[in-house]
């Protein structure tokens, strides 16, 4: 962002808390002092204007960075975002746009409870007319973060609060760009594909390094976009391998991985020696509190190595 | 009029009379003829939607003074016009040819707002910088809000009026985008066109207060409430609010009094919520004779220039309408266009 905000002057940020505080996850750090309070602006306690202004702002020629403090405080931006920002292209038959990034801190495990832990994505992802970009490492958080801000549309950039601090990676200081709506393979592997995205990528390369000790080799792709969702990647994996297991911690009824499956089912079926299989959040409200609650929520490597291991043996 | 609803005529009293912005009588003629044009407009395509031409109207009629008397008063071509569903005369004040408002009445191939993809005058049309994104009412404050912060980024002096109705004015966006806008001096005029009905909810179910300009208080701006059907009064509050914004003293409230002389839409109608002798008061508060006599009195309208007038506005909407049942429809070749950026949306340079 601050590469960003230098290179262009038409980027500032806007948020709760994301001046002198400099964001409750440090996001912003140190912008208020370097760039103004002009450029970024603490907002007032209401997301729905937070989001609403920053598309009229964007309309009107400016690259605005909107943060959620947290994505469970996201849904009062749900009109501005879904019923708003994303039919602007197309409701003014490419009259007007808009260049705008929706930052949100998501996801669990960090003792967030029911409010400060949970997984949006699906909802945006079902949107035409956005996009929804999901790092997962320090490297492409920085790629994908600088193609959203250039990007003429609106993007959803959602980064999942434990990797703020469990992940550590290269981050090179040069310049550089990650394209969206592209997947990555973050490891070969020739007998099983493990598609995932967020924190769960994590998870599934520590299942896939047990499960080579086993001899079953993993394959682990990273969507990084959710939408647009590349399908090809997905699909040159898994007709290689023949099976396919898709990872999310979002809960599982009608969420990415159903539109994953249903893709692969539609167009690899025939290259399939297995049931495609979903491993997702079990579909309870929200995350609860308490560490045996919020354990049982979460999926570890060793759920994942487990239906890998299921999915071998078919 | 309603329980509880400002009372008109002390709206006339020198206490509300602002600045020293005046109307002068060409500028007042040049607003009657739009005005009469507008209503022309208005007319004929209520009636195409009765001969099955129109899917959908929401008429003007009542409300065009205060409109139009907004236009004047700022600065077409750069100031920007955040519109809503019932601002036919801003859009007509605006300049925008009669052929192109009848193409989106009819949804025709063509038509500039949208493409025919939204109800008419719905999109944008940035060439006049008229900009009108949804039918969710309350939403486009905030946009608008932001639409001034940028201005004020760039420092271009460019003032963006947001028209809202007294019902979208109980919506939290509302709320937040003029909290905002106080609280950041931008440089935006919120414009309530109140005419005391949310389709069929009466103002004293929106709001307990007496009207809606008296919440400018508390966000720390300055609200007036004037009568929108007194062109006068509208553009010189609209004026001075521009001025002080363009100064970079930050927003102003108005509130405009107007009369909703027919149902809400084309699909409502209003004789289960209003009945007809109110119907009859809101004929007495029509803008159009009101501005008629007013011109008549000082000399600037006689019989014959008022048959011009008219005569002109007829022949437009004629040619318009015809204009408009020939051109064809959209193709079905353009459906999937502008979802995104072409490319795929590659980042720009």
């Amino acid at each position: 962002m601050r590469e960003e905000m230098e290179r262009d002057e038409r980027v500032f940020v806007m948020g709760e808390d994301i001046g002198t505080r400099g964001g409750v996850f440090l996001a912003t750090d140190g912008f208020l002092q370097k760039f103004g309070a002009e450029r970024v602006i603490d907002t007032p306690l209401a997301e729905s204007s937070i989001a609403g202004i920053a598309l009229g702002a964007a309309t009107s020629g400016m690259r605005p960075i909107a943060e959620m403090e947290f994505a469970d405080f996201i849904w009062p931006v749900f009109n501005q975002i879904v019923g708003e920002a994303a039919r602007v292209r197309y409701g003014t038959n490419g009259g007007l746009h808009v260049p705008l990034v929706l930052r949100a801190p998501y996801g669990g495990g960090v003792r967030g409870g029911l409010y400060h832990s949970q997984s949006v994505e699906s909802f945006f992802a079902h949107v035409p007319g956005l996009k929804v970009v999901v790092p997962a490492t320090p490297y492409d958080a920085k790629g994908l973060l600088k193609s959203a801000i250039r990007d003429d549309d609106p993007v959803v950039f959602l980064e999942h609060k434990r990797t703020y601090r469990l992940v550590r990676g290269e981050v090179p200081d040069e310049e550089y760009t990650l394209p969206i709506g592209v997947a990555d393979v973050k490891l070969e592997g020739s007998d099983i594909s493990v598609i995932t995205y967020g924190l769960m990528l994590h998870h599934c390369i520590e299942a896939a390094r047990e499960l080579a000790k086993e001899g079953i080799s993993v394959e682990v792709v990273d969507l990084r976009t959710l939408r647009p969702l590349d399908e090809a990647t997905v699909l040159v994996s898994v007709r290689k391998t023949g099976k396919a297991l898709v990872v999310h911690e979002d809960t599982r009824a009608v969420g990415i991985g159903a539109e994953v499956a249903a893709t692969i089912a539609e167009k690899a079926f025939d290259r399939l020696d297995g049931p495609v299989t979903r491993l997702a959040g079990p579909d309870v409200p929200a995350m609860p509190f308490s560490p045996p609650l919020e354990e049982m929520f979460m999926l570890d490597s060793k759920n994942i190595a487990d239906a890998v291991r299921t999915l071998a043996r078919y | 009029m309603g329980d509880g609803n400002p009372d008109i005529a002390t709206l006339k009293s020198p206490a509300n009379k602002v600045g020293a912005i005046r109307l002068d009588a060409p500028r007042m003629l040049a607003m009657y003829t739009q005005m009469v044009r507008s209503r022309t407009l208005d007319e004929r395509v209520w009636l195409l939607n009765r001969q099955g031409k129109v899917a959908l109207m929401s008429s003007a009629q009542g409300h065009e003074a205060a409109q139009i008397a907004t236009v004047h008063a700022l600065r077409p071509g750069q100031d920007w016009f955040y519109t809503y569903y019932r601002d036919l005369a801003v859009v007509v004040a605006l300049g925008v040819p009669f052929k192109e408002i009848m193409l989106g009445y009819m949804a025709k191939a063509g038509e500039p707002f949208s493409g025919a993809r939204q109800f008419p005058c719905h999109g944008a049309y940035p060439k006049y910088h008229i900009v009108n994104p949804s039918n969710v009412v309350g939403t486009r404050i905030p946009q608008a809000v932001g639409a001034a912060l940028a201005a004020k980024m760039r420092r271009e002096g460019t003032v963006v009026i947001v028209y809202f109705g007294d019902g979208a004015a109980s919506t939290g966006d509302c709320h937040e985008g003029m909290n905002f806008a106080a609280i950041h001096k931008l440089p935006v005029v919120f414009f309530c066109e109140n005419n005391r009905y949310a389709i069929s909810v009466p103002l004293s179910k929106q709001i307990a207060v007496s009207n809606v300009a008296a919440r400018a208080e508390g966000y720390g701006m300055p609200g007036l409430t004037v009568d929108g059907t007194d062109v006068a009064a509208a553009y010189e509050a609209t004026a001075e609010a521009a001025a002080k914004a363009r100064a970079g003293h930050g927003p102003t409230l108005i509130e405009a009094m107007v009369e909703r002389a027919l149902p809400h839409t084309s699909d409502d109608d209003d004789r289960k919520y209003r009945s007809r002798e109110e119907m009859e008061e809101v004929k007495r508060r029509d803008p159009l004779p009101i501005l008629k006599r007013q011109l008549e009195a000082i000399g600037v309208l006689n019989v014959e220039l008022d048959a011009r007038i008219c005569e002109a506005a007829k022949r437009e909407v004629d040619e318009a309408t015809e204009f408009g049942e020939a051109a064809p429809y959209p193709t079905t070749e353009g459906f999937y266009d502008h979802v995104y950026a072409p490319q795929g949306g590659a980042p720009s340079p």
